[in-house]
């Protein structure tokens, strides 16, 4: 049997082998319907390139590196981005890639295609996997289309597709993916229609728009849209869009073109158009037996359908699917932009100024009534800025990513990170931070007399030079004491800080990874060098966006924790009058205002569950002991170090971190890193190539290990270890 | 977290699915490796397997009985690397003198009944381990420990 097949070729037994979205094409093609010039790369050929490139156990032992349950979704795109990067540097086989050739050269030598997927468990009744995988509009030539179906292959493992699939219970073992290969038709108008409205059952829903399709199933464009009544048939109402553009095809890509004054002024269907599109639509429900979700493009008189799958529900209809949050971490380029400008001008700004206006506000004038509103209004502004850490921060930072996913396919690197060098050293507040802290160690450094009299806690008055910089490191970062930027609230007093300094000033500095400036240059040029002068300024531009995403990526934690601190001193106030007040005093409603607002507090500062119970498992009852000896998780940041373990449990025990210590953490907040310094290597429970932990070791070229499961439970302060950061492994004992 | 219980349990179903192990000795620093047959106890104290008193590895016991033995699951296919598990088992080597106990016999034989005649020779030795620590290795690269406490 042929590995690649045409439409007519394939029946309802080849559903195994073609996927639903072959199949459904093949059925129209048969009933009738106009559908391109379509032939299937079967899942044989899928399957065949994996066995003879070796890459099915390579795939497999990236997502089995740890239990899938363990594996948050950060590690998830890690791990996407690594399986992406072996299937576009790994080439199809000769003998395989023979096939394909014959195949693809007879019907589409010269003529635009569109490549995309369909997986096997693709838009069956039961799952829904739109939007989850990869469709490549435009592609011309032989090797081109060739190319395409691996990266189609590639979004097979997707870190979307790879948790959605995971959750509805898919195997991940089993998966395969056919890629349909189709004349691309360069219509007047596209569009999509549901024979049977998702919101409404007595409706049916038209949208279009000019050119291609691809603008509108990308949110890009804006359509028209018209609601039909189902029985009748008949238009019940047309909302036109806001027409400014459309999208065309143009040498290898599609791009945004302007529209005509005249086109603008029309809508791009007429009623005839409504009518003949809404007919196909029911003739395919009742082709399917079922309500029909179909995309199409009308050139000329004659409807071109070019996919249907069944209506599922709606993303906003099923609470449990998380598909619309998985998709929502994907974003264009042209969203990122906008929310970049919105972050830079407005909300970073608005923060450094709220975080001010409340840090020059006296609580001590302030009655308990007052300080108690007070405390309620500096809770609620908090939550408002960590909402917008959610909302607006976290997303943007998928800038890195998507210059990665660039980069990758632009340079097909071996090591899938190396575009991470290009990000490096911008002007982090954490590191700012950390070099002011330097300025501090390095004073003690040189004064023989100012060490021992802070050794011996005898600290110089308040107008000496030393103490001045002190309190000038203080009201810019906090006294260290709790791992919030610019707070001072867990200890009141600069020890912490200077245990920190005197740790510093007892050895050499830290050095940032000098190394790397160098190589940046090369890769960059390297990079640029790729694009056409055109292409040039919009790789620049990416570059530049995916930097500001990493730097913001830890000044972010900056910013919200100096919100944060000025929450926490109000707080401190409050806890402070409260157990000042005198036996007469404590039913008065200033006292009890403070006792009542800070009750509701105190939830949100309840640990999380999964925060960790230290050493647990290393009680003996029965006989048995258990121990970690070797723990796995992602390799973060290259190197190879050894060190004691210094467990960050408590927020004191950051201030007890020894020169060449381990740092093991939970979960690293660019607030806790002015450890760094001091540190031999960084091991982190949180997982991910581009979370705080790895940002920071690989400024100072420490090796680094994140995703490690229960770290803090398994490691405990004082425990020999090894930190393999090539190979993201840990080694206790 | 894999428990201690759900690790007794996983070490409980390898010794059901796997029969053979391999054995490492040494003898003047001179290493040498053996596949044997074992039963393990449910108790996971106590593994048991058999040789002949004329082979090297007795030879290698009887000088140092301190003993490594390696059982997992592979199946010698490239998924191997991402679903086999390996467990390296250390403990102490001894000669389980004629007359093995009954329970010790019936145990070994329910689980390799074929070696039958192979047991009651004059000349085969039924050796048990005194299990020191499990090692477990799941996951390319993770190792738990598992220590019996002496």
């Amino acid at each position: 049997m042929s590995k690649i097949i045409r439409l007519n070729e394939i029946d309802d037994t080849a559903r195994r082998r073609v996927g639903g979205k072959s199949l459904v094409l093949a059925q129209m093609a048969q009933a009738g319907f106009l559908v391109p010039e379509t032939v299937c790369v079967t899942t044989d050929v899928y399957n065949a390139y994996l066995e003879l490139t070796g890459l099915r156990e390579k795939i497999m032992l990236e997502l089995y590196r740890k239990d899938m349950g363990e594996m948050r979704w950060e590690e998830v795109w890690d791990a996407a981005t690594r399986i992406r990067s072996l299937l576009v540097n790994t080439p199809i086989p000769a003998p395989l890639h023979g096939d394909l050739q014959a195949y693809i050269e007879t019907p589409f030598k010269d003529t635009p295609t569109v490549v995309r997927s369909s997986a096997i468990d693709e838009d069956s009744a039961r799952a829904s996997f739109a939007g989850l995988h990869e469709s490549i509009v435009n592609v011309v030539g032989t090797q081109a289309i060739i190319d395409a179906v691996r990266r189609v292959w590639a979004s097979l493992w997707s870190d979307a597709a790879i948790l959605y699939r995971n959750e509805i219970g898919l195997d991940a073992q089993k998966s395969a993916m056919a890629v349909i290969i189709q004349a691309m038709i360069a219509g007047e108008c596209s569009g999509v229609a549901f024979s049977r409205n998702p919101n409404d059952e007595s409706q049916s829903v038209i949208e279009a728009v000019y050119g291609l399709n691809q603008g509108l199933v990308d949110g890009q464009i804006e359509p028209d849209r018209w609601i039909l009544d189902r029985r009748s048939k008949k238009i019940i109402a047309h909302t036109p869009a806001h027409r400014n553009g459309c999208m065309a095809p143009q040498t290898g890509q599609v791009v945004l073109a302007p529209l005509s004054e005249a086109l603008k002024a029309k809508p791009p269907l007429a009623d005839a158009g409504v009518a003949m599109v809404m007919d196909a639509a029911y003739r395919l429900e009742a082709l399917f037996h079922g309500p029909q979700d179909v995309e199409w493009t009308l050139k000329g008189e004659q409807l071109y359908l070019l996919q249907a799958r069944p209506i599922t529900t709606t993303f906003s209809d099923d609470p449990m699917d998380k598909r619309a949050w998985y998709l929502s971490l994907h974003r264009s380029f042209d969203n990122l932009k906008t929310l970049r400008k919105k972050i830079e001008e407005e909300l970073i700004p608005e923060m450094i100024r709220v975080a001010a206006r409340l840090a020059d506000q006296s609580l001590e004038v302030l009655d308990n009534t007052a300080l108690a509103e007070e405390i309620k209004r500096r809770q609620q502004i908090n939550m408002h800025w960590a909402n917008i850490y959610w909302s607006e921060f976290i997303p943007f930072a998928h800038g890195i990513r998507l210059f990665g996913q660039v980069y990758n396919d632009t340079m097909r690197p071996d090591n899938p990170y190396e575009f991470v060098d290009l990000l490096g050293q911008t002007q982090m507040e954490s590191l700012t931070r950390n070099r002011l802290l330097e300025d501090l160690a390095a004073l003690v450094r040189g004064n023989a007399a100012l060490r021992e009299q802070l050794a011996n806690r005898d600290f110089p008055p308040p107008g000496d030079a030393f103490m001045t910089q002190v309190a000038g490191f203080i009201e810019r970062f906090g006294d260290l004491s709790c791992p919030v930027t610019g707070a001072t609230s867990c200890s009141q007093g600069p020890e912490a800080l200077i245990k920190i300094v005197l740790e510093m000033a007892a050895h050499a500095p830290a050095r940032l990874g000098a190394t790397v400036s160098g190589k940046r240059e090369a890769l960059r040029s390297q990079f640029f060098d790729c694009f056409t002068s055109d292409d040039r300024a919009w790789a620049e531009e990416l570059l530049d966006l995916a930097r500001a995403s990493y730097q913001l990526r830890d000044d972010d934690n900056i910013h919200l924790g100096r919100i944060e601190a000025q929450k926490m001193a109000a707080e401190q106030q409050g806890q402070q009058r409260i157990q000042a007040a005198e036996a007469s005093e404590k039913d008065s409603p200033g006292i009890q205002a403070l006792c009542d607002v800070l009750l509701e507090a105190a939830p949100a500062d309840t640990p999380p569950p999964d925060t960790p119970q230290p050493a647990a498992q290393r009680q003996r009852p029965n006989g048995f002991t258990l121990k970690a000896r070797q723990l796995t998780g992602q390799p973060a940041g290259p190197g190879v170090s050894q060190g004691r373990a210094r467990v960050i449990i408590a927020d004191a025990d950051l201030a007890e971190f020894k020169h060449g210590e381990v740092l093991v953490c939970d979960a690293v907040d660019p607030n806790m890193t002015f450890v760094v310094p001091l540190a031999a290597g960084i091991i982190e429970r949180r997982g991910g190539m581009l979370i705080h932990g790895a940002i920071i070791a690989r400024e100072y070229g420490l090796a680094c290990v994140t995703g490690v499961p229960d770290a803090t439970r398994l490691i405990k302060t004082g425990d020999p270890l090894t930190v393999d950061g090539y190979l993201g492994i840990v080694t206790i004992g | 977290m894999e428990t201690k219980e759900e690790l007794k349990v996983r070490l409980r179903d390898l010794f059901g699915t796997q029969g053979l192990a391999v054995l490492a000795t040494q003898y003047t620093g001179a290493p040498y490796a053996s596949l044997v047959a074992y039963v393990g106890t449910d108790d996971l104290k106590e593994i048991f397997f058999a040789t002949p008193r004329t082979t090297r590895k007795y030879r290698n016991m009887a000088a140092d009985p301190r003993v490594a033995l390696l059982i997992n699951s592979s199946r010698n296919k490239p998924s191997d690397f991402h679903e086999a598990i390996a467990v390296t088992v250390t403990g102490i080597a001894e000669d389980v003198q004629s007359p093995v106990p009954d329970p010790v016999l019936k145990r070994y034989l329910g689980r390799h009944p074929y070696l039958k005649d192979f047991i009651e020779a004059p000349s085969t030795a039924l050796m048990r381990v005194r299990v020191d620590c499990y090692y477990m290795v799941k996951n390319f690269q993770k190792v738990m420990e598992l220590r019996i406490d002496q």
